[in-house]
């Protein structure tokens, strides 16, 4: 399968001349099977370029949104498939206790947030709220979990016959740790980052600035490389990088904390166009 | 062993934090963990106890009445947690394995996350001093 990060940042998108080589999209991933499946991994602001670069002939999209916070919603309206008539449209994501998916995304997509109601797309939209915790589509299986997040929050785990993804761009597995990592058993997320061939996970603070921010409901690049030493998966990529990160501290922060933890891992900055192919 | 559900780990995490004594069962009654406040009233520590199943917590700190008369497992406010999802209460007398006899008094209510998964009960309880 192949993996392209479309949106790499997280909170809110951050263009400009310090983020360029990182990128300033928040997050999107597109999921590409050996079988030509598609998946499209959240629909933040770097679902736009992924539209534009898609067949105009496709029919089926099937987006997985972790979360409904609004840098992985914001750019849904803008995936040029969404405005094609009869593409058929699978959207899938967590509901709350008393709100279903379709209702809490209407409250982003409607007046006066958004000029468009979801209802007044051409395609034919099908709504699957997770968990249950597996799906499947075309040649991937595909493994839904609540992960510690402000707000219902899924991480995935996607496995085809020869390789397994786990993107989990939201998530703060030490929250209320006092020591972490800590077992398996007890660590958020570990199921579905067990072993992966890629894992694509939260890296947004440093050290110091995690003291500063804990119950944000995100990972220091030091924590998200202990959760990928736990659950032994062979490649990190770092994801969904703090606005106020410039690329160059995002260098040096990969630089320092690789340098000190020495993981026994591939760590692969995670950048805007990046390509990983995995299980080939 | 794969992992737990993230209510229970959430649940975990909380009770290490709160003085409180606090015990965590899944949904089968098997006790997950409990914290130190609770390892002082049940007389041992989780570190030496690990999880246990639910027939074994349930009759081993020999739950009874103030005259002695014992407590059935399904007439426990956990198991009444468990078994009706909802809260349940009793004042009631335990002895600890520490050896000693204590009354507490134990509210217990069932964990239901999102997608009304169960996922286990938690009991809150606590010694009568008086």
């Amino acid at each position: 399968m192949k993996a392209t990060l479309w949106g790499t940042r997280g909170s809110l998108a951050s263009p400009g001349p310090d983020t360029v080589r990182y990128g300033g999209n928040t997050s999107c991933v597109s999921v590409m099977g050996s079988e030509g499946t598609l998946l499209v991994l959240d629909a933040g602001t770097g679902m736009r370029c992924l539209g534009l670069n898609l067949p105009p002939d496709l029919r089926r999209a099937d987006i997985l949104l972790t979360q409904l916070h609004m840098d992985h919603i914001q750019g849904l309206p803008f995936f040029a498939p969404l405005r094609r008539p009869g593409v058929e449209v699978h959207l899938y994501g967590p509901a709350s206790t008393t709100l279903s998916l379709r209702t809490r995304l209407m409250r982003y997509l409607s007046p006066p947030l958004f000029p468009v109601s979801l209802r007044e797309l051409p395609v034919e939209l099908h709504f699957h709220e997770l968990p249950p915790e597996i799906v499947e589509i075309g040649e991937f299986t595909i493994k839904a979990q609540l992960i510690i997040h402000p707000n219902p929050t899924v991480g995935y785990r996607i496995e085809s016959e020869r390789a397994a993804l786990a993107y989990i761009p939201d998530h703060e597995p030490a929250l209320g740790a006092f020591t972490f990592p800590r077992s398996k058993e007890w660590t958020s997320g570990f199921d579905l980052a067990e072993g992966v061939d890629l894992l694509i996970h939260d890296c947004q603070y440093t050290r110091a600035e995690y003291r500063d921010r804990v119950g944000f409901g995100h990972s220091s690049l030091e924590q998200a490389l202990g959760f990928a030493k736990l659950a032994a998966v062979k490649q990190l990529v770092t994801y969904h990088h703090d606005p106020s990160h410039s690329d160059d501290m995002i260098d040096n922060m990969l630089a320092k904390t690789t340098g000190e933890l020495r993981p026994d891992f591939r760590v692969t900055p995670g950048m805007e166009g990046l390509e990983i192919v995995i299980g080939s | 062993m794969s992992q737990q559900e993230i209510e229970v780990i959430l649940s975990r995490h909380l009770a290490e934090h709160l003085a409180m004594p606090i015990f965590i069962v899944d949904p089968e009654g098997n006790m997950l963990y409990y914290n130190e406040p609770a390892e002082m009233i049940l007389g041992i520590r989780y570190q030496d106890t690990g999880s246990m199943p639910a027939s074994e917590w349930s009759t081993i700190f020999q739950p009874s009445e103030q005259n002695g008369t014992p407590i059935r497992p399904e007439e426990l406010p956990l198991m009444l947690a468990m078994m009706k999802r909802h809260p349940a209460h009793r004042r009631f007398w335990i002895r600890g394995l520490d050896g000693a006899q204590r009354q507490i008094e134990l509210t217990a209510f069932p964990l239901v996350g999102q997608a009304d998964r169960f996922v286990g009960a938690i009991a809150i309880f606590w010694e009568i001093s008086e």
